[in-house]
């Protein structure tokens, strides 16, 4: 008898197991962004809400749940990466010669550059953490502190209109949200086909669905540097 | 005339023949099967499916077939569906009455024992074929739906859309993979069986060309099964696909099988005509558009090139509706095959001019159209209309369908006993290959029933009244009858690379089929006949003198493998032709015009020609000898076809 | 009366499966509108043969659209520009007098070149071999009837078996990925109430002879569908997926 290590490697390492388990860690990113940018759209509340949201949320169960959360997103994370990589990968191997005359019948060009756009979110990612959570990229993020109801908390959003005045990291971030709609263009639908769940009755609606998504994110999230350097959204006044 | 081989008919009562022939068929023990190995050349329905039940009973099994997959067999292509005595629609059908069908639809020309079997083990297909998966059609309670086909009086007919013949092939190939998985089958695709090798008399093996390496191969077995399909082929222009030969069973006559009715062709009545001299081959569409449509001609030559809506009404021959007023455009596919070339040979042929007249006749749909709303004809033929559309780019909504008959079956074969044994000891015959159950005409649906018949029920029953006598495995590859076979296929192969001469294989195959069309088609002379006989030796000749092979043996090459098999149609055509010459009647698909009744039908001479014709190779440039098998009607009484 | 095409051939030739293979270009000149691509094929060699040179090989068989054999690409399209159209029923007038046309093999790992534009598809088969089919011997099925099949899922099973196992899904993905013709295989069989007893093992077995033929997986980008002959949906690599998904879970849970 197969052993239960021996079952699941044999049944989520084929083509369509590892394709699962990308579908499962990208809905679950999907999730996760949707959270995200219900966070970050605090920011048109003021610096008190949004601080105090992410005060509420490093403390929560004595400060475990936010690390509860990171480490089930930075598994999700690898997962989806990794997984991806691989079969990607067998993918290239599976087309070693080349077509003189390629060309391509109808899929979107969202579909035909997941690898490629989920590279450049990988590297945001990197990026975006060592920004906003390490602050390697601007350790002066360490003293930004704000006073809510007379506890020193990290003042999240000064941090958002500090790291946003500047054009360049503007610009970055905006292009990296471009990349990761396109991404999630596809992917939406993509998640519902690998689990089984689309049909060709579903196929508009869920096409559909998934490009609102995307909007929205790219919406939400692209709103607040492009708010920051307008203006809209002003440094906290000392 | 000198002794036949014995036909094994058993005797009693039909009923009971294959009842008790089974009883008393020799039986094999399970331990000493698995020492037989059986060769089975081709894997269409017929073979596909006794490869799959022989293993199963434990034989080892060798299946060999020219396309690169066993699914692609030419049994593939069949449409329309599979008949079956199985009387779900309880409009009186039963085994008696679809033997008696078929009988009569062979125009008495079959052996009623076979035929009884055939119409007996028909409801174990249909058993079967669902067992496997086989998708065909149903109603909405969930049970078998049946149509009426090809004129029959009753819903006997199972089908899977317009695509009966893939989902049956995909039935029995997926039966056979089961037994490849199982290391029980093993499958030689791209292999084409080049020559039978006769031990003591017994075929005792095969020899092949490998078509991807050019490697020419042994192999040994205990007996030999041909599975390969008809000669239609030999038209070079029909509805056979492009790889579909006479090579196995023309090189097996030429070690002795004997070769039966080779002049019993049919011809479909509803194919898409020729558009120019570089056609390839012919498609054709579901008769049931005969069920819509109106058959006709211009009444005046002048007008065959004229837009044909503006031909008026008057000016217009209903040429079946005419001729047989109450069957009209129904009428059987040979009488409507002859109609349609009788309009064309008179000139008033439509369409493109292809050589010297027009073949085509029109099937207008406009009053059904008027009559039902195009969206019932959409509904009903739709699939049918896109495919006439897509190869001749016109609209069949708006003018009407061009038609024309073109051939597609062919009733002889290798002549086999009831047990399907050919002449030659050990080598057996199944499916379209050999000639035992449609007599001079086959009916609609009844092809798929006969490969699979033959194929799940027959051979795995009768193989064993061979076998049991002799002891397993006695002949090796390394005999020097293997040694010979292979020689002389070595040579004939160096012989047509060494010819270099001018014109390609297939111009050679386009002028023979020109010719056995014109001569020995859907009508055929004594005349005709004997200038064949006459123009075929001398295409024989040009052709091993100045055809032109490119490449060599030892390597994928389309023409080699096409010379070879276009060098036995030739050869093939010469039989086929003497065996039209010698049938001096009309009955079903051989029409010869001195034997017509006043009024044009078909006039049968069961006096003097109640017979299989068996022809016996005797020598190279020697006429082959004729063998006549009488067939004697116990329980139907022979009557004239009228379809007036 | 009917027009005729001057044309430009760039031909995929290679001798055999080790060699090197390269485009050649070949002048097809008078090709009649009404003939079919590949009795364009047919005049070229005939041309090529009378020349003393050797034709150019490529599958193809029934030439009515079912068997599967032929397997060209066409201007990179797997069957050329028609939808649900096989290379052997594309005709010549859905191309234009002065066309270059590309004809090259159906690529993939899997699908080795034979010769020119013959391709080795016995991948095709091990994956059937692995699982497609139902194991029932010979005279041991029950009465036709006696298990009812709900006319949708008849049909259903239907539209997956129309496969006519070509493989221009696999040419057609950017992955070579067999998905569709796995898909379309498996959903035959497991939609069937006679295919309910070995589904489980069916599905991953194929699933796994696929991985192992060296095809890619799917990216849900559905060329597969617009190029498939037979108009075969992407509905049954979902289905593929779900029966997939539980056959795992089942032979992860029970013993």
């Amino acid at each position: 008898m197969k052993s239960l290590a021996q079952v699941v490697f044999s049944s989520f390492g084929s083509s369509v197991g590892k394709k699962l388990l990308v579908a499962l860690t990208g809905l679950a990113l999907l999730l996760f962004l949707a959270g995200h940018l219900a966070g970050n759209l605090l920011i048109y509340r003021g610096p008190e809400e949004l601080n105090s949201y992410a005060h509420e949320l490093h403390t929560a169960l004595h400060g475990s749940l936010v690390w509860i959360a990171r480490l089930g997103l930075l598994a999700a994370f690898v997962v989806h990466v990794a997984l991806t990589i691989s079969l990607a990968r067998d993918n290239r191997a599976a087309r070693p010669h080349a077509y003189a005359k390629p060309a391509t019948v109808q899929a979107s060009i969202a579909s035909r550059t997941m690898i490629l756009s989920g590279l450049v979110i990988l590297s945001f990612v990197v990026y975006h953490i060592l920004h906003f959570t390490v602050h390697v990229a601007d350790p002066s993020y360490d003293a930004l502190v704000f006073d809510l109801h007379g506890h020193k908390v990290p003042d999240v959003y000064s941090k958002v209109v500090k790291g946003f005045s500047s054009v360049p990291i503007s610009a970055f971030y905006i292009l990296s949200m471009a990349l990761l709609c396109t991404h999630l263009s596809h992917g939406f639908a993509s998640v519902f086909q690998t689990l089984g769940l689309r049909s060709a009755r579903t196929s508009g609606l869920l096409k559909l669905l998934g490009g609102l998504y995307a909007l929205v994110i790219f919406v939400g999230n692209v709103s607040i540097p492009l708010s920051v350097l307008g203006g809209f959204i002003k440094p906290i006044a000392h | 005339m000198s002794s036949f081989p014995d036909s094994k008919v058993p005797s009693g009562p039909l009923q009971d023949k294959w009842t008790q022939h089974k009883f008393k068929s020799a039986l094999i023990n399970p331990k000493n099967k698995r020492r037989y190995t059986v060769l089975v050349v081709g894997s269409g329905l017929a073979g596909s499916s006794a490869a799959a039940t022989l293993s199963e009973l434990g034989y080892k099994v060798k299946c060999f077939c020219y396309q690169d997959s066993p699914r692609r067999a030419h049994s593939i292509a069949a449409q329309g569906g599979i008949n079956a005595a199985k009387n779900y629609q309880n409009d009186g059908d039963s085994v008696y009455r679809l033997f008696y069908d078929t009988i009569k639809g062979g125009d008495y020309r079959s052996r009623e024992a076979n035929v009884y079997r055939l119409a007996e083990v028909s409801v174990n297909i249909i058993d079967q074929c669902v067992a496997q998966g086989v998708p065909f059609a149903r109603e909405y309670g969930g049970l078998l739906d049946n149509r009426s086909f090809g004129g029959a009086q009753v819903s006997r007919t199972f089908y899977a859309a317009g695509q009966t013949g893939q989902q049956l092939l995909l039935g029995a190939y997926s039966a056979l993979n089961k037994q490849i998985a199982a290391g029980a089958v093993k499958m030689y695709p791209r292999t084409e069986m080049l020559d039978l090798v006769l031990v003591d008399g017994h075929a005792k093996g095969i020899i092949t060309r490998n078509l991807s390496t050019g490697k020419i191969e042994r192999h040994a077995g205990d007996a030999v099964l041909l599975c390969t399909g008809g000669y239609g082929n030999v038209f070079f222009l029909s509805t056979n696909a492009m790889g579909c030969n006479v090579t196995a069973t023309w090189r097996a006559h030429k070690r002795g099988a004997w070769f039966a009715n080779p002049c019993y062709t049919q011809i479909h009545p509803t194919c898409i005509p020729r558009s120019g001299d570089y056609q390839s081959k012919l498609t054709l569409m579901s008769e049931s558009l005969r069920n819509d449509g109106r058959v006709w001609v211009p009444k005046n030559a002048a007008d065959c090139d004229k837009d044909p809506d503006s031909i008026p009404e008057e000016a217009r021959d209903y040429f079946l509706e005419r001729k047989y007023p109450s069957f009209g455009n129904l009428a059987p596919r040979d009488i409507s095959s002859r109609a349609a070339k009788e309009a064309c040979d008179d000139g008033r042929g439509v369409g493109p001019v292809v050589g010297s007249h027009r073949e085509g006749v029109y099937l207008d749909f406009a009053e059904s159209i008027r009559d039902f709303g195009e969206d019932t004809i959409r509904a009903r033929y739709g699939n049918l209309f896109d495919m006439y559309s897509r190869i001749t780019g016109e609209n069949p909504y708006r003018t009407p369908m061009r038609i024309y008959p073109a051939v597609h079956y062919t009733m002889g074969g290798l002549w086999v006993d009831y047990n399907l044994m050919s002449s030659i000891p050990g080598l057996h015959v199944l499916g379209e290959a050999n000639f035992s159950d449609h007599g001079a005409n086959r009916l609609g649906a009844s092809a798929l029933m006969q490969g699979l018949a033959d194929g799940y029920f027959v051979i795995p029953s009768t193989l064993p009244n061979y076998l049991a006598p002799q002891p397993p495995g006695q002949v090796k590859e390394n005999h020097e009858a293997f040694a010979a076979a292979e020689n002389d296929v070595r040579e004939r192969i160096n012989r047509f690379l060494k010819v270099n001469g001018k014109r390609s294989v297939d111009s050679f195959h386009r002028e023979l089929g020109l010719l056995i069309w014109n001569k020995c088609g859907m009508a055929r002379d004594r005349e005709g006949l004997q200038e064949a006989l006459k123009r075929l030796p001398e295409i024989r000749a040009e052709f091993w003198s100045n055809v032109r092979i490119p490449g060599g043996a030892d390597q994928v090459n389309p023409e080699l493998e096409k010379a070879g098999r276009v060098a036995d149609f030739i050869e093939f055509g010469e039989t086929m032709c003497l065996d039209a010459l010698s049938r001096e009647e009309s009955c079903g698909g051989h029409f010869r015009t001195e034997y017509q009744t006043p009024d044009g039908e078909a006039l049968r001479n069961d006096e003097q020609f109640a017979y299989v014709a068996a022809w016996e190779h005797t020598g190279e440039n020697v006429a082959p000898k004729l063998h006549q098998e009488p067939l004697n009607f116990e329980n139907v009484k022979l009557s004239v076809r009228s379809y007036k | 009366m009917e027009s005729k095409l001057n044309l430009t051939l760039k031909v995929w030739r290679q001798s055999d499966r080790q060699s090197q293979g390269r485009l050649v270009t070949y002048p097809a000149e008078g090709i009649p509108t009404s003939a079919s691509f590949l009795e364009m094929l047919d005049i070229v060699n005939e041309g090529l043969i009378s020349n003393g040179e050797e034709p150019i090989a490529f599958d193809h068989d029934c030439r009515e659209g079912i068997c599967g054999s032929c397997s060209l690409v066409i201007n990179g399209v797997p069957h050329g520009p028609e939808k649900a159209t096989t290379s052997c029923q594309l005709h010549m007038r859905s191309f234009r007098n002065g066309d270059t046309i590309y004809i090259e093999p159906f690529r993939a790992r899997a699908f080795p070149v034979v010769k020119d534009l013959v391709v080795d598809r016995s991948a095709f088969d091990r994956i059937q071999q692995s699982g497609g089919f139902i194991s029932v011997r010979t005279g041991s099925a029950v009465e036709a009837n006696s298990i009812l099949v709900a006319k949708d899922d008849a049909d259903h099973a239907f539209r997956a078996a129309t496969c006519i196992g070509c493989g221009a899904c696999v040419a057609a993905c950017k992955n070579a990925s067999a998905m569709l013709f796995v898909a379309a295989k498996v959903s035959h069989l497991n939609i069937l109430p006679q295919g309910q007893p070995e589904k489980d093992e069916r599905t991953i077995r194929m699933v796994q002879q696929m991985d192992a033929e060296g095809f890619g997986g799917c990216t849900n980008q559905y060329e597969c569908e617009a190029v498939c002959p037979k108009e075969i949906s992407v509905d049954f690599i979902g289905r593929l997926n779900r029966d997939y998904a539980a056959a795992a879970a089942a032979e992860t849970v029970t013993a």
